[in-house]
């Protein structure tokens, strides 16, 4: 024993003990945000529980159930909750998802193992997606049209029938919404801003005014044919209603207008939960928020990071790509470069909030404040630029990544051997054409890594855009169908600022959760993917001219 | 020869252009390129610097006063253009101060009757009131009507009676009034009068408005103050309405006047610096400070400290003019004034930086009376029957080295203490910025965090760069570097909704598995030694940390799952509680431990990744010579290897501790963000970096607190920017080392 402990085996053993600390950690780590984020989607079986409390009411409750934990019976009985004779040391308890907001106070209650007298799962449950006030679970009884009720044989077939069509109105209704009249909208404002332009510059003389008062005619003219439309939609949309028998034998009247999706977990095969799970699955890609980012998809963050993003690839490889040529090509070897090199490598290590703050104060109040100045008087004092915005936050974040680019361009350009360099000097080609033809396209998997990195630590940073251009809810996308197309200005939703939000900022954070798994499982794919592509692109790259060296 | 080549290429002269430009165009877009990231240090600066500039004033004009009376008071209003004038002969005047009419009065009012008192409200009522020598009172109140004829500001003065223009009757047997003192809030006043005849007077009144024509009508009640001082010098009454004080020469008598009926004085005390006679009293903005001038030039800043449940008046902290102080002029909405003394000094004092900002000679002769603008933006000085006007710049008197760095006596607390609190919702409200209790916050994360990574990191990559298989290596090396690559936000999110809760409810498990863990790998070796020899051969060497990973997980989730077991046996069910009530150790549910653990997650790659490196690229000769001469694989891991990575396995440590002291998000999501000093593990804490990310979007430009906050971040960019650099020379050191050895 003593022998074993002075040969040093042991802690051999601790230091690969750490390795397999980080491992499980890391694996684990990924395993746990893919299995909540995931298993959030998939129709999860409708529980209807006989309750009996300690004064012998008995009531039912229906719902999901959530989670469960084993707690100590002391810590039940100090937290004031009475507990019948006779339990044990340790008691189960279950949290329940009941939805029906607006009819009970907490759409989530814990329910104790020992007031359960009965469990079963009814297989006529209906599990009803609604577009405010959450889940509603309960027993489909009739369909009504207006007043009247509807009789068919087929509930559900009609129901679901019904619901599509509502749907589809609902839908178009949405469109006309934010098409045609969103455009009407933005036209007006514009209008305002442009006359107000022109008489900051004393130009809005009666013509021009006249023409003003025209085209807003003209517009509004056009607002109400399409007002008109929209209410048809919206009321042919609101004319069939269900009615519903939730758990405290109350019959609701649930208007079709307001269901998202109906479906009966209980009646469900794998095959046909399988196929709900993936139609959730996308749903929440593609769909918009709803009840403050609580439900709903997260279509407009993902949207917001990627286009951040690109913008903000946009700009910083040909920066980097330049800064890492001139230092490894043009500039003289010597202590200057050196440090200058270091400095590039520390500000990589600079934390991220200080560019947030400096992106603030120079991007947005000092460079936006002045854009302002010059080319927006007209819309002063509300900021056009001005404000945190995402060409600011693109930016921020590329002066953020630029030492990521900078310093894998230049590792791609030192890996390129001097025999290359030389050969094609010597056959008579000059500095320029040596990097255009040869050093840059050798070079240019260095740098697709490069921008990658950048890519995935900008889509991953949070930090610094809660200072320079995100919000939780942006009304409008930074592209749209209105002239110029772009609006580089406007403020835009981020998913790692949407977990921060909806995990810590929400009202509801226990009905938000799985949302949050989901969006991290996102944007944990997302990077990961882009980091394992970069990881692979260098290896291939190092395997490349491994060869050429030889 | 070189002329044959040069003759070759004049042919090619615009290859020799395209390729002149290029060279220029790199070199301008690198150089634009670098500067532009230098240019955030820079910028930084910029925006901080001015929080240490001391005041500066600039005189704009001289404007000779029409008649020789003794002024009362001045004042101007908020746009400096017209100042006032009150003087003992009961003329009120407004002089254009800016503009076509400057010099000029533009409107006058002369109050009847002789002038024998006079008192001012706190500086942002703005009202002010004479005592007449009929023992009547009037309050009167300049105000200024803005309007925008033709596009261009005009300012309009006019004059007030906020108590109505009829005369208030103070001493019912009509008695001159020989001091008085006045306070109006809401719809309640207050007004403390000293007859000639030595009575002090103490009338309440309050105001109703008048349902049909809107007019406040006002209803007082006259008590006399009990066991009044013979010789009053002064009287000082708090806007509240609850204490007056009565100072007769360097003594200062107390009372409560809340309730009317029950006027008591509730204690005297000596008010006067060492050896010195006060010569005037006034109260700092928000009235919760007195400062008491003295003769001497000191000027020492008194308020009430709560001890042993009873409030005192305190001496707090002295500043120190040239000569005897004439007058003081509190600001209106912050905690400076100024003051003018015999010598002819101008002095702007602030009381929470506890700073001199400004101490200049302005005359020969005393001066002799001051105001300072709402803005406090310009000033007024009265010399000699003349009135100069001086511009003053004065941004951030609240900052200085020493509010930043020092303990701070803040008013109403009762010790000098390290606060942050920068905002809140009232106008007087005192700035507490001093950014002890963050960087502690900030140290005391990093600290935890590197307590959990180190070991771990340093370990992981000291096992993998020498004992692991290359196989594995392979495998191990990526997933590492994913792991860095993790969004912060991400392990943020999972601290604080995953892990705070699950330690909070399995504290016993944690302390548990945090012990068994490293037993459980010792003890799993041992068995593995004692396997017979085929079995450990047929595994391949190095892959150890693939053996344990089973064990791993086997001792987290036993740990977790035999928690609530454990908890009922030692801590009665609830570990929590226990700590609370048996040891006394306050539980925050997102601590520090979890801010450690999960910080320490993100920094573990950086750590590792380094050292990794370091320890790899040890020549491997070295190793071998060790091996050869007879050292176990540990002893030339110990003696040789780590000793050589040494620099590289500290320029490790120093990358990780950088990344540690920036991080945001995960300290944002995993702790409760409160300024608390304390190192208990349990706490949480508030750290530089979050708290600009927390306060930064609400923080008003240009601000002092905006500029705080850039100096907290410019604080971490040095901060980190050092360490790094250390760490990246050293790193560099060493590599040049190795490819010579």
């Amino acid at each position: 024993m003593r022998n074993w402990f002075k040969s040093g085996a042991p802690w051999i053993w601790l230091t690969g003990g750490a390795v397999s600390v980080s491992l499980v950690a890391v694996v684990g780590l990924l395993a746990l945000i893919a299995w909540r984020g995931l298993s959030f989607f998939w129709p999860s079986t409708v529980y209807e529980f006989d309750l009996e409390e300690l004064n012998g009411h008995r009531h039912t409750v229906i719902g999901e159930l959530y989670d469960s934990e084993l707690v100590p019976a002391d810590r039940i009985i100090d937290s004031g909750v009475k507990l019948p004779e006779g339990h044990g040391e340790m008691i189960e308890r279950f949290l329940l998802k009941t939805g029906n907001r607006e009819y009970v106070d907490l759409d989530f209650r814990w329910i104790m193992e020992t007031q359960i007298k009965g469990e079963q799962a009814p297989k006529d449950i209906a599990v009803f997606e609604r577009s405010t006030n959450g889940n509603f679970y309960g027993y489909v009884v009739g369909l009504q049209q207006g007043e009247q009720a509807v009789n068919v044989s087929d509930m559900r077939g009609e129901l679901i029938a019904r619901m599509e069509r509502a749907i589809e109105l609902n839908g178009k209704a949405d469109d006309l919404q934010h098409g045609p009249i969103g455009k009407i909208n933005y036209r007006l404002e514009r209008m305002r801003l442009e006359e107000r332009g022109l008489e900051l510059k004393g130009q809005l003389d009666a013509a021009a005014q006249q023409k003003f008062v025209d085209e807003r005619e003209q517009l509004q003219q056009d607002y109400l044919v399409l007002e008109k439309e929209l209410f048809a939609f919206r009321e042919q949309a609101s004319r069939d209603s269900v009615i519903v028998k939730d758990m405290d034998g109350r019959e609701v009247n649930l208007p079709m207008a307001k269901i998202l999706d109906v479906y009966f977990p209980n009646d469900m095969g794998f095959f046909a939960k399988f196929s709900h799970w993936v139609h959730q699955l996308v749903k929440f890609v593609v769909s918009e928020p709803r009840e403050a980012n609580t439900e709903g998809g997260v279509f407009p963050a993902i949207f917001g990071t990627v286009f951040m993003v690109m913008l903000m690839a946009v700009i910083v490889t040909p920066l980097g790509v330049v800064a890492a040529i001139y230092l490894h090509e043009y500039a003289k070897k010597g202590p200057i470069t050196k440090m200058i090199r270091i400095a590039v490598i520390n500000l990589a290590g600079v934390p991220s909030i200080v560019y947030g703050v400096f992106g603030l104060g120079f991007f947005v109040y000092m460079l936006g404040g002045s854009l302002d100045q010059l080319f927006y008087p007209e819309a002063l004092p509300s900021p056009t630029f001005g404000s945190p915005g995402v060409i600011w936050s693109a930016l921020t974040l590329a002066i953020l990544t630029l030492p990521v680019v900078i310093v894998s361009t230049e590792e791609g350009l030192s890996r390129i051997p001097s025999s290359v360099r030389q050969g094609s000097l010597a056959l008579g080609a000059t500095k320029a054409e040596t990097l255009w033809r040869i050093i840059i396209p050798m070079a240019s998997p260095a740098i697709m890594t490069g921008l990658i990195l950048a890519v995935a630590r900008a889509a991953g940073e949070v930090a610094p855009l809660m200072l320079v251009g995100v919000v939780k809810m942006a009304p409008t996308l930074p592209l749209d169908g209105n002239f110029p197309y772009f609006h580089l200005e406007r403020k835009f939703m981020h998913l790692g600022f949407h977990i921060y939000d909806v995990g810590f900022q929400s009202p509801n954070v226990e009905a938000a959760r799985p949302l949050v798994y989901a969006t991290a499982f996102l944007l944990v794919t997302v990077i990961v993917g882009l980091n394992m592509a970069a990881i692979g692109i260098r290896n291939h790259l190092r395997e490349k001219f491994r060869s050429l060296d030889q | 020869m070189a002329e044959e080549f040069s003759l070759s290429l004049a042919g090619s002269r615009k290859r020799l252009v395209k390729d002149k430009l290029a060279k220029y165009g790199v070199t301008t877009g690198a150089v634009l390129v670098l500067t532009a990231l230098l240019l955030i240090f820079f910028y930084l600066l910029y925006v901080v610097q001015p929080i240490f500039e001391k005041a500066e004033i600039e005189k704009l004009v001289d404007v000779k006063l029409s008649q020789q009376a003794n002024s009362l008071a001045l004042g101007m209003e908020e746009q400096n253009e017209i100042a006032y004038r009150m003087s003992d002969n009961g003329l009120i005047e407004f002089i254009a101060i800016k503009g076509k009419q400057q010099g000029q009065v533009i409107k006058q009012h002369q109050l009847s009757g002789q002038v024998t008192s006079f008192a001012q409200t706190v500086p942002a009522k703005g009202m002010m009131a004479f005592g007449f020598a009929d023992g009547s009172l009037e309050v009167v109140m300049p105000n200024f009507l803005v309007s925008y004829p033709n596009d261009i500001r005009q300012i309009t003065p006019e004059l007030r009676f906020p108590l109505g223009e009829e005369r208030l009757e103070i001493d019912p047997q009509g008695q001159p009034l020989s001091h008085i003192a006045f306070e109006l809030s809401d719809e309640s006043a207050g007004i403390a009068a000293i007859t000639k005849d030595g009575r002090a007077l103490f009338m309440s009144l309050t105001g109703e408005e008048d349902m049909m024509t809107e007019e406040v009508v006002w209803e007082g009640e006259v008590t006399s103050l009990p066991d009044a001082p013979a010789k009053v010098d002064q009287l000082i009454l708090l806007p509240n309405l609850r204490n007056l004080y009565v100072r007769s020469g360097n003594r200062l008598s107390i009372y409560d006047i809340s309730d009317i009926d029950d006027v008591q004085l509730k204690g005297i005390k000596d008010i006067s610096a060492n050896q010195a006679n006060v010569t005037r009293v006034e109260l700092l903005t928000g009235a919760s400070s007195l400062l008491v001038a003295n003769d001497n030039g000191v000027i020492s800043q008194w308020f009430e400290v709560a001890s042993n449940g009873t409030r005192e008046l305190t001496h707090i902290r002295e500043f120190k003019a040239e000569g005897s102080v004439v007058d003081i002029a509190p600001e209106f909405f912050r905690k400076g004034f100024l003051t003018i003394d015999s010598n002819g000094y101008l002095d702007i004092f602030h009381t929470t930086g506890e700073t001199q900002l400004l101490s200049e000679k302005i005359s020969a002769n005393a001066l002799q009376s001051v105001a300072i603008s709402p803005r406090a933006n310009a000033l007024l000085i009265e010399t000699n029957g003349t009135l100069s006007v001086y511009r003053l710049e004065n941004e951030h008197p609240e900052v200085t080295w020493s509010a930043l760095w020092q303990e701070v006596w803040y008013e109403g607390y009762a010790e000098p203490d390290y606060v942050w609190q920068s905002t809140s919702a009232s106008d007087d409200f005192e700035p507490k910025l001093s950014l002890v209790p963050i960087s502690f916050g900030t140290i005391k994360a990093a600290m935890y965090a590197m307590l959990f990574a180190v070991p771990i990191a340093l370990a992981g990559a000291i096992y993998t760069a020498y004992f692991m298989s290359s196989g594995v290596r392979k495998f191990v090396k990526p997933t590492v570097e994913i792991m860095e690559a993790l969004p912060t936000v991400i392990l943020g999110f999972l601290a604080g909704l995953w892990l705070a809760p699950l330690i909070e409810e399995n504290m016993p498990g944690i302390v548990l598995l945090i012990v068994t863990l490293p037993l459980s790998m010792l003890l799993a070796a041992f068995v593995w030694h004692n396997l017979p020899k085929s079995v450990r051969q047929a595994t391949p060497e190095g892959w150890h940390s693939l053996i344990l990973i089973p064990i791993v997980i086997a001792v987290g989730y036993g740990a977790i799952a035999v928690s609530p077991t454990f908890e009922v046996w030692l801590f009665d069910g609830d570990a929590r509680k226990y700590m609370t009530n048996e040891l006394g150790i306050n539980f925050d549910q997102r601590n520090s431990l979890v801010v450690g653990i999960a910080m320490g997650f993100a920094v573990i790659p950086t750590i590792f990744s380094i050292a990794e490196d370091a320890v790899f690229s040890v020549p491997k000769h070295l190793t071998n010579g060790s091996l050869a001469l007879g050292a176990t694989n540990w002893q030339t891991l110990v003696r040789v290897v780590i000793l050589t990575a040494s620099p590289g396995i500290f320029s490790a440590v120093m990358m990780g501790l950088g990344r540690a002291v920036g991080e945001t998000m995960i300290v944002l999501m995993a702790t409760g963000n409160t300024p608390v000093m304390d190192w208990s593990v349990f706490q949480g804490m508030r750290t530089l970096a979050a708290n600009i990310a927390v306060e930064m979007p609400e923080s008003e430009v240009g601000s002092s607190h905006y500029r705080v906050l850039f100096l907290a971040a410019f604080v971490l960019f040095v901060f980190t920017f050092c360490f790094n650099t250390v760490a990246e020379f050293v790193r560099q050191r060493l590599r040049e080392k190795y490819s010579s050895l």
